[in-house]
Parts: C-alpha cells; sequence; structure tokens
C-alpha cells in the first residue's frame, strides 16, 4: 500500500496508508495508552482512552481505530486530551472495586498503570453508585470478578474469535452492563472449554486463575505427604517474565531450583513424560495408519481442546488419541511406577503440577481413568502465575538461584518434549520418531519447518518409508473449528492432526504471565517465547523421545513396550461428549 | 356507484382509541340504509390529530369528524351519508378565520392543517395503505417507473442531491451525497436499510408513514436501490409496532406481486427485493451502525466510523441508510424534480419536516410544515396553543440528543441549522412543548433519565458519564447541589459529547447544555436558593397552610397519606414537614386554596 | 411490472377511487338531501350525477357532494353547482334526466341552464 505524510504533534512522518494513527503514532515512538483495542480481534473504540485531537474533526477521535489519511495532522498530548483521558480513568474507577492493594493483578494492572501514568489526583472523584456483581467462582479453573470489569470486552474477542466458543459476552445495558454467560448462567454450566484465553488479555483483576497456592502451600507443610511437582515444557520459557526477564528466556535451572527452595520432594520435568506421550502416540498413529482405522488421528495433549472436541465436534472423539496428557501421563507413572520404585503408599504422594494452562486445573479434576482406583493422577494444578506468587510470597529471590537439575527417574527429557510448548512442536516430535520407527534409519534433518510458526493452521505432507502422511497443525480453537469443518466437508483429508486449544500452543497459554495489551499489540507473545523453546530443543543432547534414557527405563522396567496392556491402563484414557447448552 | 367515502383512521394512536370497533358498526349502519354501493369505507393510516382519535373523515366533502363513538355512527350515516346533514356535534371545528367555508366544516380549512404542506405524509389518511392500486391510482410506482425507465442512476443521484433533501432522522446530512457515496464503491453486493426504529420518546412519523402509506417506502428504497446499485433492502422497525410490521409486510408481498420488487422491474434488468427485521426497541439501535449490528444478528451497539457504511455497512458491504421520513419524500421529488422540493423551505433546509406536536398544547398529533415555518405558527396556530390559560415556557426538540428553545426564541424558524446554533437540534421531530409549570432542571433529568437507560454500554464515557451526570442532576434537585457541581456537571457534559462512541453518547448532555444555557438561574435557584422556581422538585418544597385561610374542616388531614397534617376542628391545621411527602393530595383537597406548595 | 403502460392502466382503473379525496375539483356539486329533497326524489338525481360524471371522466374535475335543507323544499331536489370565481347557480325540480342535461351542457358546456334555475320559477 501507498504511504501517506501525516503530521504528529507538529512533526512530519510517512507511514503507510491504512494505518491506524495508534500504529503510526507507535512507529513515530509515541505510545498512545489503549485499554479495549486488541490487535484484530478487538478494535472496537469502546474505552475511549486512546482519544487524539485531530485537526478538523468535530470531536476527539480514537486512535486505536482511526485510520491516518494525507496531510492528517494528529495531537496526542494537547490538554484536552489529557484531561479526557483522565475523566475517562476517574469515570472508570468511579465504578471499579478499589482494592488495588491486594489484587491478583496489583503490579500487572493496566488500569493502575494508566491511573499512574497519569497521575489521578481524585481517584474517588465521581462518587456514585456501583455495580455490585457476586464473583463467579463456579468454574474449576477461574474466578470472574465482574466488579473489577472495566468493559473492555478483551475476553469477549478472545473467546469468540480465538476460541470459537462465545460463551461470554454483553448482558443488559447501559450502566447495568456487565460481562457474563447466556441467561447469566455460571461458566461451569456452559460450553467453557477452561482455556483461561480470556485471563491472559484481561487487563484488570476481574478475571484470574482459580488460585491453587495455599492447597499446595498446605500439603508441603504436611509432613506425611510426599510432594512431587512436575513442570510443563512451556513453563521454563514463561516464568522468567514473572521476574523481569526478557520475553523468550529459558529459565530452567532457576525454576528447578526454585522449587527445590520451596520444599518439593521430588522435582520432575513434564518434558519425560511428552517423550513418554509420543512413544505411546506414535506407535498408536502407525497402527491407525496401517489399519486405516478412525484418521486422521488428532493428538489429546490439550485439554482445552480436548474439551473443545467433546462439546462442539463429539463426532469426531473416535479421533482422539487415546493418550492421556503429558500431565496425565506424569501423574499416572508417579503414583504407579514411581511410589513402587521408591516403596511410597501412593496415597501419600502428592502430585503437584506447573502448568501454562488453566484447562489443566479441570483436567486434573477429570476421573474417567485414574492410574490407582480411587486417586486422583493429579493433587493440584499451578499456573505459571501462581508459581510466581509461590515464590515470591517465600521470599525466594529467583534471579540470584543457582541452577538447579531435575530430580530423578523423571528427569531428563528430550528437545522433543521441549517443543511440545508450541504449536506444532507435538508433531514434530511425533515425526521424529515415526521416521526413525517406519525407516529403522537414523534422522539427521530434525527440524520440520513446515510445522513450525504462529500460523493458525499449518498442513504438510512427508512421505516416510514410502508412507505418504497428511498432517495438519492447528492452534486456537476457531481454527480447530474451521478445519474440523474442512474435513467434514470432504475439502480437506489429513491422516495427523496436532491441536492445541490456545493460539500458538503452550507458550501463549491460559496460565501463562500475562502481558499487557501494549505488547499483545506490537510484539508476538507466541513467537518470541516459542523461539526460546526451540532454542533450548537446538542446544539439548537428546532430541529423539524415544532416545530418552528415562523413558527407555520405565518401558524396560515397567511398561514392556508402548501400547502394551499396562500403558494401557495407566497412560491411556477416554472422553465423554457434552452437551453445549 | 360509489358517492362518497368514509376515511377511518386505522394508526396506532386511533386504533388504540377505538377505531377498530367502528368499522363493522358503519357496515351495519350502511347496509341498513341501503347505501352499500354508494358508500365506501376505507381504512386509513393516520391524519395526525391523534389526540381527538378515533378520527373519521367523510369524502368528497371532507368533514372531519372526531372522537367518534360506536354509538355516533348512527347518526353519522343517517343525517350525514343520508341526508348530507353535518352531524355538528362531532365536527372538528377549530375552522381558521380566513378559511373558505364551501358550506361544510373541511379539514383542510382547520387551523391544524391549512398551515401544514403534506409531502412525506401526503398519503396518509387519504388511501387504504393495504390497497396497492390506491397506492398506484395516487401517482405510486409511478416515480419508480420514471427512474427505471428515464433516467439513469446518476441522474436520480442528482436530483436527490438539487432536492436539497437532508436526512430526517437526526443531523440532517444530505441525502443525494450519501447516496453518492455508495454508488461510487464498487462491491459484489451493496444494500439498502430504511431506520424504522423510532426511538424518540413521543416522535411517531415513521409509525405512521409505514401505517399510512408503506408503499411509499417500498418505492423510495427500490429507487435508492437502483441509484446506488444495491439490490438489496433492509427494513428495520421496532417489534413494538405491530400495525406497521403487517402493513409493511403485506406491501411488500403485494409489490412483489405486481413485479414491482422482485427481477427485472419495468424490464429494466434492474432486480430489488426487500426484507423486514424486526428491532426489540433498543434506543441505540436507531443510530446506523448499532443498527446494522443488530440486522447482522449481533448485540446492537455502535462500531466506530470509519469505516462508514458507505464503504463498509451491512455484513460488511457498501451499504445507504436513511430513515423512515426521509424515503417518504424521494418518489415525490423523482417525480416532480427537485424544485418541486427544494422551492419549500430555508437555503439549507429544504422541503417539509414532520414533527410530533407534545407536551402542553392543545392539539397534540403530527404535523408537516414547510421547513422555515415559525415556533410559533407551530405552536400557536397548528397547536392551538398552551391549555388552561398557561404561559409558553420552552419547546423541547430532537428528544433525548436536543435541546430547548425559550420563550424568547419563538419566532426562530425552524431549520437544521438554526436549531443546532441554538443548542437543540431537529433530530427525528418531536417537539414538546412546556409550560410555565415546567421545572428545566428537571426536563433536563428527565431526558437524561431516558439516555443513561438506553445507553448500550460499550463505551465508558456515555456508559458511566451519563450515569454520573444524571447523578449530579439528582443532587441538584434534591437540594444538595453545590455551585462546585454545576461546574462539573458543565465539563463532564462536555466530555461527554467530546469522547463518546456515537452520535448518542455525543448528543446526550444536550438537554443538560441546552436547559443551562437557557435557564440558567433556575439551576442557580436550585442549588443556591434550594428552591425550584417551577415548584416540581418536590425535595425543594415544602407544602404549607395558610392559616388565615384555614376553615378546620380537616379535609386535608384526613386525605393525608402520611398522617402529617394536625389540627383541631375550625382551627387553623399544620403540616409536619418531616412527615410530609409533598404528594399534594391535600392541596387538591382543600376547599379554600389554603394549601399551597412553597 | 415490465411496463409504465401496465402501471398507467391500473392508475387509470382507480383513479375513480381515489379521487373523492383529493379534496375541491374545480366544480362541486351539492345535492339537497334532506328528507324533503329525498322525498320529492333527490337521490336518483345525485346517483346520476356520481355515474355520469364518473362515466364521462370528470371525477378529477368535478366534486358530488349532499347537503341538508337549502330551505326551498318546495322546489327539491335542488342542486347546486359551484364553481370557482363564478356565481352559484342554483337547479331546482331536478330530474335523473335534468341532471344529465345539467352535466353536459353546464359541467362540460360551460352554459348555464336558465329554465331549470331558481330564478325563472
Amino acid at each position: 500500500m501507498a504511504d501517506v505524510n501525516i503530521k504528529i504533534n507538529g512533526k512530519d512522518y510517512t507511514v503507510p496508508a491504512g494505518s491506524t494513527i495508534l500504529t503510526a503514532a507507535r512507529m513515530a515512538g509515541i505510545e498512545i495508552p489503549t485499554l479495549c483495542y486488541l490487535k484484530e480481534i478487538n478494535e472496537i473504540g469502546a474505552c475511549r482512552i486512546c482519544v487524539v485531537e485531530v485537526k478538523g474533526a468535530r470531536s476527539l477521535v480514537a486512535a486505536c481505530v482511526f485510520p491516518v489519511n494525507e496531510g492528517m495532522e494528529i495531537f496526542t498530548n494537547t490538554p484536552k486530551v489529557i484531561e479526557s483521558r483522565k475523566t475517562t480513568l476517574k469515570l472508570i474507577l468511579s465504578n471499579h472495586k478499589r482494592e488495588c492493594l491486594s489484587c491478583v493483578r496489583s503490579g500487572n494492572c493496566e488500569l493502575q498503570k494508566l491511573c499512574h501514568d497519569y497521575g489521578i489526583e481524585n481517584e474517588y472523584a465521581f462518587a456514585g453508585v456501583k455495580s455490585a456483581y457476586a464473583i463467579d467462582n463456579s468454574a474449576a479453573h477461574m474466578y470472574r470478578d465482574n466488579e473489577k470489569c472495566i468493559l473492555c470486552r478483551r475476553c469477549v474477542a478472545a473467546c469468540e474469535k480465538n476460541q470459537g466458543c462465545g460463551v461470554i459476552g454483553a448482558n443488559d445495558r447501559g450502566f447495568d452492563t456487565h460481562i457474563a454467560c447466556a441467561f447469566e448462567k455460571p461458566l461451569a454450566d456452559v460450553a467453557c472449554i477452561s482455556c483461561g484465553q480470556c485471563i491472559t488479555v484481561c487487563p484488570t483483576g476481574a478475571l484470574s486463575e482459580r488460585d491453587d497456592t495455599q492447597k499446595v502451600f498446605d500439603a508441603l507443610n504436611d509432613p506425611a505427604k510426599h510432594v512431587i511437582v512436575q513442570t510443563a515444557p512451556a513453563v521454563r520459557v514463561g516464568l522468567g517474565e514473572e521476574f523481569g526477564y526478557e520475553m523468550g528466556t529459558v529459565v530452567t535451572g532457576k525454576l528447578v531450583a526454585a522449587l527445590k527452595a520451596l520444599g518439593f520432594d521430588g522435582v520432575f520435568d513434564t518434558n519425560f513424560s511428552a517423550d513418554l506421550t509420543i512413544m505411546e502416540e506414535a506407535t498408536e498413529f502407525l497402527g491407525r495408519y496401517t489399519k486405516k482405522e478412525n484418521l486422521p488421528l488428532i493428538t489429546s495433549c490439550s485439554p482445552g481442546w480436548i474439551k473443545y472436541c467433546e462439546t462442539y465436534y463429539p463426532e469426531f472423539i473416535p479421533n482422539l488419541s487415546s493418550c492421556k496428557s503429558p500431565q496425565g501421563m506424569f501423574g499416572s507413572v508417579a503414583k504407579t511406577y514411581y511410589a513402587e520404585k521408591m516403596g511410597i503408599d501412593p496415597k501419600d504422594i502428592y502430585v503437584v503440577s506447573v502448568m501454562p494452562c488453566t484447562a489443566k486445573k479441570f483436567e486434573a479434576e477429570r476421573r474417567e481413568h485414574t492410574a490407582v482406583e480411587g486417586l486422583a493422577d493429579i493433587d493440584a494444578v499451578l499456573t505459571v502465575r501462581e508459581l510466581a506468587r509461590m515464590i515470591k510470597k517465600a521470599g525466594i529471590l529467583f534471579r540470584e538461584l543457582p541452577d538447579a537439575q531435575y530430580d530423578a527417574p523423571f528427569g531428563l527429557g528430550s528437545g522433543a518434549g521441549t517443543i511440545f510448548g508450541a504449536t506444532g512442536g507435538v508433531m514434530e516430535a511425533a515425526l521424529r520418531t515415526a521416521y526413525e520407527v517406519l525407516t529403522k534409519e537414523e534422522l539427521t534433518a530434525l527440524d520440520f519447518h513446515d510445522v513450525r510458526g504462529v500460523a493458525g493452521i499449518k498442513e504438510a505432507t512427508y512421505t516416510i518409508a514410502g508412507n505418504e502422511i497428511r498432517v495438519a497443525v492447528v492452534s486456537g480453537t476457531a481454527n480447530a473449528g474451521k478445519l474440523l469443518e474442512m474435513i467434514k466437508s470432504g475439502e480437506k483429508t489429513y491422516d495427523f492432526i496436532e491441536i492445541m486449544a490456545c493460539p500458538g500452543g503452550c507458550v501463549n497459554g491460559g496460565g501463562q504471565p500475562i502481558q499487557p495489551a501494549s505488547v499483545h499489540n506490537f510484539r508476538d507473545i507466541r513467537a518470541e517465547r516459542a523461539a526460546g523453546l526451540y532454542a533450548d530443543d537446538k542446544a539439548l543432547p537428546v532430541r529423539k523421545s524415544h532416545e530418552n534414557p528415562d523413558v527407555k527405563a520405565i518401558y524396560d522396567e515397567f511398561f514392556g513396550e508402548p501400547n502394551s496392556h499396562k500403558a494401557h491402563e495407566i497412560l491411556h484414557t477416554s472422553y465423554v461428549a457434552r452437551k453445549k447448552y | 356507484m360509489v358517492r362518497a367515502q368514509v376515511l377511518i383512521c386505522g394508526g396506532t394512536g386511533c386504533t388504540s382509541s377505538g377505531s377498530v370497533k367502528l368499522i363493522p358498526e358503519f357496515e351495519a349502519q350502511i347496509a341498513k340504509n341501503g347505501l352499500e354501493d354508494e358508500i365506501k369505507i376505507v381504512k386509513t393510516g393516520c391524519f395526525g390529530l391523534c389526540e381527538l382519535g378515533p378520527v373519521v373523515i367523510v369524502y368528497p366533502d371532507g368533514t372531519f369528524y372526531s372522537r367518534v363513538e360506536e354509538s355516533d355512527v348512527k347518526e353519522i350515516v343517517e343525517e350525514h351519508l343520508l341526508k348530507g346533514r353535518i352531524v355538528e356535534r362531532l365536527a372538528y371545528t377549530d375552522v381558521a378565520a380566513d378559511a373558505v367555508v364551501k358550506g361544510n366544516v373541511s379539514l383542510s380549512d382547520t387551523r391544524f392543517y391549512s398551515k401544514q404542506k403534506r409531502v412525506a405524509l401526503r398519503n396518509c389518511g387519504v388511501i387504504d395503505p393495504e390497497n396497492i392500486e390506491e397506492y398506484i391510482a395516487m401517482d405510486g410506482y409511478a416515480a419508480l417507473g420514471k427512474a427505471l425507465t428515464e433516467m439513469t442512476p446518476e441522474e436520480v443521484i442528482k436530483t436527490v442531491m438539487d432536492s436539497g433533501l437532508r436526512g430526517r432522522g437526526g443531523g440532517g446530512f444530505p441525502t443525494g451525497l450519501k447516496w453518492s457515496f455508495t454508488a461510487k464503491n464498487q462491491a459484489d453486493q451493496k444494500y439498502v436499510v430504511c431506520n424504522a426504529d423510532e426511538g424518540d420518546p413521543g416522535a411517531f412519523m415513521d409509525r405512521s408513514v409505514l401505517e399510512g402509506d408503506p408503499h411509499c417506502l417500498v418505492e423510495a428504497m427500490t429507487i435508492c436501490g437502483y441509484a446506488t446499485g444495491a439490490t438489496e433492502g433492509y427494513v428495520y422497525v421496532r417489534a413494538e409496532y405491530p400495525i406497521a410490521v403487517a402493513r409493511l409486510q403485506k406491501a411488500i408481498d403485494d409489490a412483489r406481486a405486481y413485479g414491482l420488487l422482485g427481477k427485472n422491474i419495468f424490464d429494466s434488468g434492474f432486480d430489488f427485493d426487500l426484507f423486514i427485521r424486526l428491532g426489540a426497541g433498543a434506543f441505540v439501535c436507531g443510530e446506523e451502525t448499532a443498527l446494522m449490528t443488530s440486522i447482522e444478528g449481533n448485540r446492537g451497539e455502535p462500531r466506530p466510523r470509519p469505516p462508514y457504511p458507505a464503504v463498509k455497512g451491512l455484513f460488511g458491504k457498501p451499504t445507504t441508510e436513511n430513515n423512515v421520513e426521509t424515503f417518504a419524500n424521494i418518489p415525490q421529488i423523482i417525480l416532480k424534480g427537485a424544485e418541486f422540493f427544494n422551492s419549500m423551505g430555508t437555503e439549507k433546509s429544504k422541503g417539509t419536516k414532520v414533527f410530533a406536536l407534545g407536551g402542553k398544547i392543545n392539539n397534540t398529533g403530527l404535523v408537516e410544515i414547510p421547513m422555515g415555518t415559525t415556533l410559533r405558527e407551530v405552536i400557536e396556530d397548528i397547536g392551538g396553543g398552551i391549555p388552561n390559560g398557561k404561559k409558553f415556557k420552552a419547546a423541547q426538540t430532537g428528544g433525548p440528543s436536543g435541546g430547548c428553545l425559550p420563550a424568547s426564541l419563538l419566532d426562530i424558524q425552524i431549520d437544521y441549522d438554526n436549531l443546532v446554533a441554538q443548542g437543540a437540534m431537529m433530530g427525528s421531530g418531536g417537539l414538546i412543548v412546556m409550560d410555565e409549570d415546567t421545572c428545566m432542571v428537571d426536563i433536563a433529568k428527565f431526558f437524561l433519565d431516558f439516555t443513561v437507560d438506553e445507553s448500550c454500554g460499550k463505551c465508558t464515557p456515555c456508559r458511566i458519564g451519563t450515569k454520573r451526570l444524571y447523578e449530579i442532576l439528582e443532587k441538584i434537585t434534591s437540594g444538595n447541589g453545590t455551585l462546585a457541581d454545576l461546574d462539573e456537571m458543565e465539563s463532564l457534559c462536555y466530555y461527554i459529547k467530546e469522547n463518546s462512541l456515537c452520535g448518542l453518547g455525543q448528543t446526550a448532555p444536550n438537554p443538560v447544555l441546552s436547559t443551562y444555557k437557557q435557564f440558567k438561574d433556575e439551576y442557580i435557584a436550585h442549588v443556591v436558593d434550594k428552591k425550584c422556581p417551577a415548584g416540581v422538585c418536590k425535595s425543594l418544597l415544602s407544602i404549607v397552610i395558610e392559616a388565615d385561610k384555614c376553615k378546620g374542616c380537616t379535609l386535608c388531614s384526613r386525605v393525608c397519606p402520611v398522617g402529617a397534617i394536625s389540627g383541631t376542628v375550625k382551627n387553623p391545621h399544620v403540616i409536619d414537614q418531616s412527615k410530609c411527602i409533598k404528594c399534594g393530595a391535600c392541596i387538591e383537597k382543600c376547599k379554600f386554596g389554603a394549601i399551597s406548595k412553597k | 411490472m415490465k411496463s409504465l403502460a401496465e402501471l398507467a392502466a391500473i392508475r387509470e382503473k382507480m383513479q375513480g377511487k381515489v379521487v373523492l379525496r383529493e379534496g375541491s375539483g374545480d366544480i362541486r356539486v351539492v345535492v339537497g338531501m334532506a328528507t324533503c329533497g329525498i322525498a320529492a326524489g333527490a337521490r336518483p338525481v345525485l346517483s346520476t350525477f356520481v355515474e355520469e360524471i364518473n362515466n364521462r371522466d370528470l371525477a378529477g374535475k368535478v366534486t358530488v357532494s349532499q347537503t341538508g335543507c337549502i330551505g326551498i323544499c318546495q322546489f327539491e331536489p335542488v342542486v347546486e353547482i359551484y364553481e370557482a370565481d363564478k356565481e352559484k347557480v342554483t337547479y331546482v325540480k331536478m330530474t335523473p334526466d335534468k341532471a344529465k342535461e345539467v352535466i353536459e351542457k353546464h359541467l362540460i358546456g360551460g352554459k348555464v341552464i336558465d329554465e331549470y334555475t331558481v330564478s325563472n320559477i
């Protein structure tokens, strides 16, 4: 597109035609504040915090959605603009539950930051009626406190546009407008997939994960319990952000050290069980592929995706891999193999997961096929944010920690396990193993570039030992819906599909550290965090799941071989069709 | 052979006052007198004088009967239809002094009608809206025929542009210009949308057109489709207008049956079809982008502009949206030419405008006047003045987005720009007259209450700002306001105007700003003297008994619902102000005028 | 609808039915229809006017209406013709045949038939 010449605050700039004032100003090094705007999914001009003056315009205009045109003169910081933004903030505050000192988002709240930046001198201005809502804590994974909601609708957009669920929306109107499910149903009773994407885009403390930190502290303080913890692949690349590291920094060593400092009796790597998943799933795939049965096989690692499939596309349940997710497999072997090996009664083993995910909290409460009758595979799930909170509460100086190593016997993970955290990673890991199983040759070019990257839907066809394998990789359940529709209509045919509920995969999971809209809108969180994982993979000595010594050991000592009867008993599960309404 | 016709108003106003029952009664009485072949009964749309409904007009003489009851029908048939004698007691007699009365009381001679000029409403109350052939007989669809067979789309747009027609729904954007924007955008699909989501309190001109002349809308939208290159149209009507919806649907069905909608209309190769979408009555859905969002099946909320509807409108396609009254002018403009229209009105406001007269005025109802008519003519001549000899205080135009015109502006010529210059606006044409008993702060609060209620809740300034503004007004009317509150009120008004997402928010403070500008002293009286000069704001007045006038009859103490009045027989009574809820029941009851509000 | 002619045909057909409501034609024919008039035979006179005027396509020009007693009962049926800028003409003792003649000569031809007027009685 051609360029246009504009003036911002009296200076000349040339910017691409079609830019909004917001992006044009950003190019000019000026950050205009936003609250409701989220690039591509929530361009609604509702909060009015981004207003600027445009010469000749009748009123102030919303920079986030207003396109520039030739000769436009923009003023981003006039007294009128500043006063307007302050009034907007004061009005929002006048109907906001101000428990900012202890709010879960204190210090990482976009509203708080703006009030600070703009020096709101009287936050009790416009005193008047305040909205009163009960907190919705019905769901297994999150809370909604509408008294902190500023009605930016970013959650609504994420739910509908990225996730294809649309279970929340604006109810009532005017001052009574609030975000809720249809008919004011509790979140637990609607077709929510627990992905938590709404939380990661919420600018305030209105949406937050269910806090299980106290539960974990209690377990740690219980001398009768043997408390072990696993950390998902994408945790190592997310956690650092909570402690001031640049996005994409892998902090595995400090993560392990912090967990040990917290007092866990064993600190293990979910990468191990990711490798285990590959062993089971690649075998399952080759079996189905040979028999041409229930193809395409669709991955089952992402509990948000599983719930989406069960709810919106139950007809694809037979296509789902019967493998438990890596989290589930870890819990299962912890309470069987590990308990046996360590000589501990599984009842006394308390398994904690640190996940980049809120749906894992829901998954942990599923009871379809637990490894030990009557015992949960997983006892508590912490998101990355909750773990950070625990580390801070415990006074652990994260940045000063010396790197530590995971414990045996689940301390080793391959690079294939690491990349589970990025969209395409499971597929790539599976291909690395499937290649060697099928060809009986060593794979030397380990990087499958076609399945990498942040695109919502990726496809590739690989010919391995004369077998043509058509694969697709999808992230974001809205994209999953699109792909499944294409499969249903016969437009597309695949053998193997990886689906992750969150856009970009677990690196952008609903349990990851929250980045403000200013980051969402101008950087690619998915790509930056994924780059960290791919670098980690590259640097690891073992990069194929089947070469993981811990994995080999567990088959030798316990399961025999992948998809064995015992493996099926312990590592596999089943699914249930759910109603949308 | 039919020699006379009885037109019975079937508009919503008259329907609710009982016009439906008149039809079978007329049929029965006419049959009884053997006049079936001579007299035809026609159910029409609204005549405009709703206050006087049910309304019946007898043609050819044009006798206007008002408040006709079922029991009156026999007399009208026997006296008027059979013997030619007008039933004087039912005839509307507000005849202008200079009217030439041709031996009859004729409709067009009444003061209510004589200053009106009916363009948009020309067929309302004249034809049977459910009969397409009656519409055709009144030159209906001739404009469409002319446009499709003799004019290019560019010529149609030029004619509309030259006519000077401006949008009748609110801001007054030039209609021809709007059409030309859509016309020049290329797209595989374009739309015409009619905004029939009439939401201003008291305004019902759109409903009248839909009920009284639905084909006019069908014809106009088809012309618009031809001019702009659209092949589909949507009419967004409030579901609260069941009669309008039914008649419009019949009109669409009939137009399709006559080949006036559908494929290859007038063999011109032009296709157009029309669909109705029902709105649930949210005021914000009158805002054009919210309306389109609603048609698309989403929560009716405005979206940012640009992109403008002419570029990205309904379903993301170029769309022309006009309201009903705007469209209602189109066939006449096309048929009679731009000059017919632009010869009426003022320099920048051409043609006529329909107003819904309401409030403290004798003749309430719909009036269509040439632009430039003075407010005084509307109120004193057409409206018949203020009832009960009260003084005129202000006229509110433009509904919740508009403002108030005080007595000093009675001679203002009504047009878009004059109204805006005075802080009011044309809006959709509500015109509410207020007399001396009206408190202007209370009026501002009333309109703001409406906006607060109807705000969609999308943008912060409107969602929270109007609520806080309302709370300030509440504080003022309850006697707790300060001068600082007035300053905060004013600056909040300007903030909301500048910062709101859509036109509704941007105009929401107008009733406050305009009353504050025109009646500042009343605001000051509320906050400084703690008095409501008009005696409306309850918290600011007390009801007192004048001891020297009180005869001690005890009536007042007996009627008081809260037992605030005490006293013994034949001795002056007193009101305990701490108990009094200021309901005023005692004032009404007192036979000696001893009790009053102070 | 394929042509303007089709539209015009419907308009023609319907015009007579709505033209009554367009208000005043140039000429107004008022028939006295009080009890005295009806007794003297005003109804067929009125019908004749209505029918003939329609048959001759004069509906746009001539309005036929009725009125009550004009006050000269002995001369009923009475018909008054009002025309802009002209003196009112009052015909008395009318019959359907006379009515046709009035239409032919007066309304179309523009000539008052003096012998039927009240002044000639």
